[in-house]
């Protein structure tokens, strides 16, 4: 087990390495100039060029690739064009808000998410039943930066409840209701499937109360495919906060991803797309983990 | 004691049991009785309704089918009266069951000894060491070598016929009066269905218990039985003892299968 983690752990340097190379080359694909900042009839020619080769834009793109990934490897991410920080202090700094949306979004998701799938599940067909699938495919139909504007249009600017701007409320609603559609769709099914099997009628046999049969027998099980979407939507998250945190203005590491994209500052968006790739990686290693914990036909590393 | 009064008279009587699902009528009519001790064997083809009797008896029809008429008097008491809360204290610890396919009837997520286990502290209240220990007993009984260690395994660490031996232990964890055993050895290899077989004969004798075999087979009603329900499109086509059905045959539906099952033994 510990062997088996320890090779996947391993194989993440070529992973990153790649994700680095093609995240490298596209983001040099895209028009624009970071240079193009200091467009203004006052800043000299030569000072331009001055600017461009102190940044590594003279080099042909490969160069600055090597050149980058030299850095990177000894954890020196370069400075952001914009306010001459240190990358890493950039994106220490706006972690945190991030996950403050994150952390909150991706609790309150499963602890609703589990619940009202289950009873959907056992209650199939029922109101309750028929009321979440409707919510659920209502859910799911909508994009995340509509929903978001409209509720930023409902409760800031209709209700006046929340401040469209700088309130946790609103942007930790949009990333719960865009997760929460498709999850309980599939706690749901995945409870439905559970329930037809054979071993449920067995442990009802057997005599144990409906809640044990329901929270014991099938719920186990039934989060076994539920563990491994959660690491597959985890990229769904971060994706999500470059949208949610760009509407609502929040201060995080997405609304700093699409700010360097706009500047084209390139070492914080490298910086970020890195960190992002590592902590994707590293939450579907945990996911992993997750399954072997509650499936035991599951020992990984054992042929 | 209760036992006394109702030594002369039958365990088991099912009278009229009717099972309906959406436009079809799955159970017609049953009727038969079990005296305590004896072994009944309910023989029909797939799909003749014998496992739905099996499954009303324990009063687990899944909706949408449903029982719509009879009676099934255990113990002097009719299980179609009791509400689910009584049913529950019924299932496991007064009637057991055993499965067709032991590959599917154990949980994959608990170990076996957990799963046997848990049946009894819920209905004999015992604490978790105790239960526990009733446990590696059953796994005993149904000589699973090393019991206390095995007793640790996942179900997909047995081999079928292992497991059906865990089913079977599982189902005598609480020491019931009945066992229904819904085509047992069906699924399994045609040596380890002997072994099944004889497993259950030791039970039957060790536990006192009565049995309801179920099964498409009348080499082991044969085997097994000492009377016989033949069922027919959800109907008693005949009823006997087994002798005496095996070798003078009343219906025709009879006489059908086990002349299939005499040409089977030929080839």
């Amino acid at each position: 087990m510990r062997k088996y983690f320890i090779k996947r752990l391993l194989q993440l340097i070529p992973l990153l390495i790649g994700i680095s190379l093609i995240s490298f080359f596209v983001m040099h694909l895209a028009p624009g100039d970071p240079t193009a900042l200091f467009i203004d009839p006052n800043v000299r020619p030569e000072e331009l060029a001055r600017v461009r080769a102190n940044w590594g834009l003279d080099q042909p793109v490969y160069i600055q690739y090597f050149l980058w990934l030299k850095n990177a490897c000894l954890l020196d991410f370069g400075q952001s064009y914009t306010t001459g920080q240190p990358v890493i202090y950039e994106i220490a700094q706006r972690l945190p808000v991030t996950l403050l949306l994150m952390v909150p979004a991706f609790l309150i998701t499963l602890l609703i998410t589990i619940p009202v799938g289950v009873i959907s599940a056992v209650r199939k067909g029922s109101w309750f039943d028929n009321t979440v699938t409707f919510l659920s495919f209502t859910g799911m139909a909508m994009p995340t930066f509509w929903l978001g504007l409209m509720l930023m249009l409902l409760f800031s600017v209709k209700l006046h409840w929340f401040p469209a701007v700088g309130n946790l409320i609103l942007p930790l609603l949009t990333m719960t209701l865009g997760n929460l559609a498709g999850l309980t769709r599939y706690q749901r099914s995945a409870m439905l499937e559970v329930l037809g099997q054979d071993f449920i009628r067995a442990a009802r046999a057997k005599g144990l109360p409906e809640r044990v049969v329901i929270f014991k027998h099938a719920l186990r099980n039934a989060l076994i495919p539920i563990v491994t979407i959660l690491g597959l939507s985890l990229p769904d998250l971060f994706g999500g906060a470059f949208i949610i945190e760009t509407i609502f203005a929040w201060p995080g590491m997405g609304r700093l991803g699409v700010q360097s994209i706009f500047q084209r500052d390139y070492p914080v968006i490298m910086g970020i797309v890195m960190f992002s790739a590592l902590l994707i990686v590293i939450a579907n290693l945990l996911a992993d983990l997750g399954y072997s914990l509650v499936d035991p036909r599951i020992r990984y590393g054992k042929e | 004691m209760l036992d006394n009064n109702l030594k002369n008279s039958p365990q088991l009587i099912v009278g009229n049991l009717s099972v309906v699902y959406p436009g079809v009528k799955a159970v017609a009519n049953v009727s038969f009785s079990l005296a305590k001790g004896a072994t009944l064997g309910i023989a029909g083809e797939s799909g003749s309704g014998k496992s739905t009797i099996a499954l009303a008896l324990m009063k687990l029809i899944a909706p949408p089918g449903r029982i719509t008429s009879g009676e099934i008097i255990f113990d002097g008491k009719n299980l179609l009266k009791l509400s689910d809360a009584e049913m529950v204290r019924v299932r496991g610890a007064k009637i057991s069951m055993i499965f067709q396919d032991p590959f599917t009837s154990l949980n994959p997520v608990f170990t076996v000894g957990e799963q046997i286990a848990e049946a009894v502290r819920l209905h004999q209240g015992l604490g978790r060491a105790a239960a526990w220990a009733a446990a590696v007993k059953r796994l005993e009984a149904v000589h699973i070598k090393e019991a206390e260690r095995r007793a640790h395994d996942y179900p997909h660490q047995f081999s079928g016929g292992m497991r059906q031996r865990v089913m079977i232990a599982m189902a005598l964890a609480c020491r019931p009066q009945l066992l229904i055993a819904d085509e047992p050895t069906t699924a399994l290899d045609t040596t380890i269905q002997l072994e099944i077989i004889q497993l259950l004969k030791e039970v039957q004798a060790e536990f006192n218990l009565s049995v309801i075999f179920i099964t498409h087979n009348f080499g082991i009603v044969k085997a097994f039985c000492r009377d016989v329900l033949v069922i027919n499109k959800g109907s008693v086509v005949e009823t006997g003892p087994v002798a005496a059905v095996l070798s003078r045959p009343q219906s025709s539906y009879t006489r059908k299968l086990l002349d299939a099952l005499r040409i089977i033994n030929r080839e």
